[in-house]
């Protein structure tokens, strides 16, 4: 079922980690993020990957589950990796054949990158896997408040997401009725080539494309009659507020990032 | 002074397709505390005097007082947009957030209200539509009839004088049907909240303290409900459907038989046997 779909990869736990505020994980995955891009050497990630392995236990989401997040990544990791063997060269021959070579130099820099991808993938897919997306949207709406002053339209932006949040179930709802009403009419979604499943996409999407802007047009009256004028002047049922452990690991992050960018 | 003053308004949509105005020299009062119910049929107009009500439109002529805000002066809108409280037809596209209480809240939150005084809303009018414990729910897994109970508790929440409900029931089953009427029943007898209920649903009408019935943009009638009842070849005119027992008594009337105004099956039967 389409609808089974779940936003983002959250996973509710009742944790140290999805408790920490919302803001505070985001500017800490930025964090790591840079210091991730200051090192140079394997030691340096294999002192990330320790840290991630006590961040998942914290999270008390199962590690084959973080992995299994990592799924759609995999053709990227195998690319790079192949590209730097084949085709970085330097330092020793270690196999060669005809005019194709792999030298260790190659080697060295495919897992470099590899390791550096993986990590990355691994600190943003903890930060949508412990925060639910209303909170990421909270957070991201915080955070990009001091830039109202040059024009981002920070509340906005953050009622956007919020709105895609709530209807992309209705639409998926809706384009799987659409499926099966024309379905029922003999439509055919399955065979066929590429170009001629796109093309029976086409009546699918028309559909529901005038549908969307119908509930956006209705929509909009509905928010306007609930006195909605923008960002300006709203409070929220739920402030998001600072507590003191919040504080403690982003001390503990920043330490981290220090110690390992002289690694 | 009337809660709700409708004084010689006419409204013309000004786009190509509009050949003639959505409404035509319409006077109106509803009171503090009435339940008002406006039928008509598809195009009478219904859906633009609700707009106006809550100015998402403004008169072409004549004004509209609410509480004596006169809502063609731009500084009373979002006044009178918080006390007339508005819930639309389609349960889909009114909800904004994807958890019931933060779509309650959008309201309050919008007015500015305090954190802890949201919550205190937010719960208060859930209960007030028998949803308490649907805090936490999204929209998508609730029935036809439990959105609309929480749209109309989203209007609640932002405390409005009145709330004009534009065919809440017409996309729903006749379960979510009863349990919204019996909602807006519920808020107008125990909770004094004025409605203005528009539908075409005539039964829907019956409990009505005050019935408008409007054609082409016009107000053809306004009076209690047994008196509206009583034009039953008028209404059908134009193109109404009449409860069942108010037409079998109707008929009888013209067969001289001696019957008084009749709304419900339960009124034929005791007034007959
Ligand atoms: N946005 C619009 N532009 C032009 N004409 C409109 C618009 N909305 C409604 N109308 C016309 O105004 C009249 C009254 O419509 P409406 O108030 O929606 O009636 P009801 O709600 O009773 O079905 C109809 O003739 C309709 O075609
Ligand atoms: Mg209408």
């Amino acid at each position: 079922m389409l609808t089974d779909i779940t936003i983002g990869q959250y996973m509710a736990r009742d944790s140290i980690i999805h408790a920490l505020d919302a803001r505070i994980k985001i500017i800490i995955t930025a964090i790591l993020i840079i210091a991730l891009f200051t090192i140079d050497t394997f030691s340096g990630f294999g002192f990330f990957s320790i840290f991630i392995l006590i961040v998942i236990f914290l999270s008390k989401i199962s590690f084959l589950k973080v992995i299994k997040g990592l799924k759609p990544i995999l053709f990227l990791i195998i690319l790079t990796l192949f590209i730097h063997i084949f085709l970085t060269k330097g330092g020793d021959i270690l196999w060669s054949w005809r005019f194709i070579s792999i030298e260790s130099e190659g080697v060295y820099t495919g897992f470099f990158m590899v390791s550096r991808i993986f990590i990355l993938i691994l600190f943003t897919s903890l930060l949508t896997l412990t925060t639910s997306p209303l909170q990421l949207t909270d957070g991201i709406e915080y955070i990009l408040t001091p830039l109202k002053r040059f024009g981002v339209p920070a509340s906005e932006l953050s009622m956007m997401m919020t709105i895609a949040l709530r209807f992309i179930p209705t639409l998926l709802e809706e384009a799987e009725k659409i499926m099966k009403a024309q379905q029922a009419r003999g439509a055919d979604f399955e065979s066929g080539n590429l170009i001629q499943r796109a093309k029976s996409l086409v009546p699918l999407l028309v559909p529901l494309f005038i549908s969307a802007f119908r509930r956006a047009d209705d929509l909009a009256l509905a928010m306007e009659s609930r006195c909605y004028r923008g960002g300006e002047g709203r409070t929220r049922l739920h402030e998001l507020e600072y507590r003191y452990y919040d504080f403690i690991a982003l001390i503990i992050v920043i330490i981290m990032a220090v110690t390992v960018s002289f690694f | 002074m009337s809660l709700i003053n409708i004084n010689g308004v006419d409204f013309l949509y000004e786009n190509e397709n509009s050949d003639r105005p959505a409404l035509q020299n319409i006077n109106l009062q509803i009171e503090a505390g009435d339940f008002a119910v406006i039928i008509g049929s598809n195009g009478s107009g219904k859906s633009t005097l609700a707009k106006l009500l809550n100015v998402l439109l403004t008169p072409t002529k004549g004004e509209i007082y609410i509480d004596g805000l006169n809502s063609s002066k731009s500084e009373n809108t979002w006044k009178i947009r918080q006390k007339v409280g508005m819930v639309f037809q389609n349960p889909d596209n009114q909800l904004v957030a994807s958890m019931v209480e933060d779509d309650v809240a959008f309201g309050p939150e919008n007015l500015g209200i305090p954190s802890p005084e949201i919550r205190k809303r937010v719960d208060k009018a859930l209960e007030m539509v028998g949803m308490a414990g649907f805090q936490k729910f999204a929209p998508h897994k609730l029935s036809g009839g439990q959105k609309q109970r929480v749209a109309i508790a989203g209007v609640i929440a932002m405390e409005p004088d009145v709330i004009v409900l534009d065919e809440p029931t017409a996309m729903l089953d006749p379960q979510g049907r009863k349990e919204v009427m019996e909602t807006i029943e519920y808020l107008n007898k125990e909770k004094e909240i004025t409605i203005v209920h528009i539908t075409h649903f005539m039964e829907e009408a019956v409990t009505a303290d005050k019935v408008i019935v409007m054609n082409e943009g016009n107000i053809l009638h306004k009076g209690t409900p047994k008196s509206i009842f009583r034009l039953v070849n008028k209404l059908k005119e134009i193109n109404l459907d009449i409860p069942v027992a108010a037409e079998v008594a109707e008929y009888l009337r013209s067969k001289n038989v001696n019957i008084p105004d009749i709304l419900t099956i339960d009124e034929l039967v005791n007034s007959l046997c």
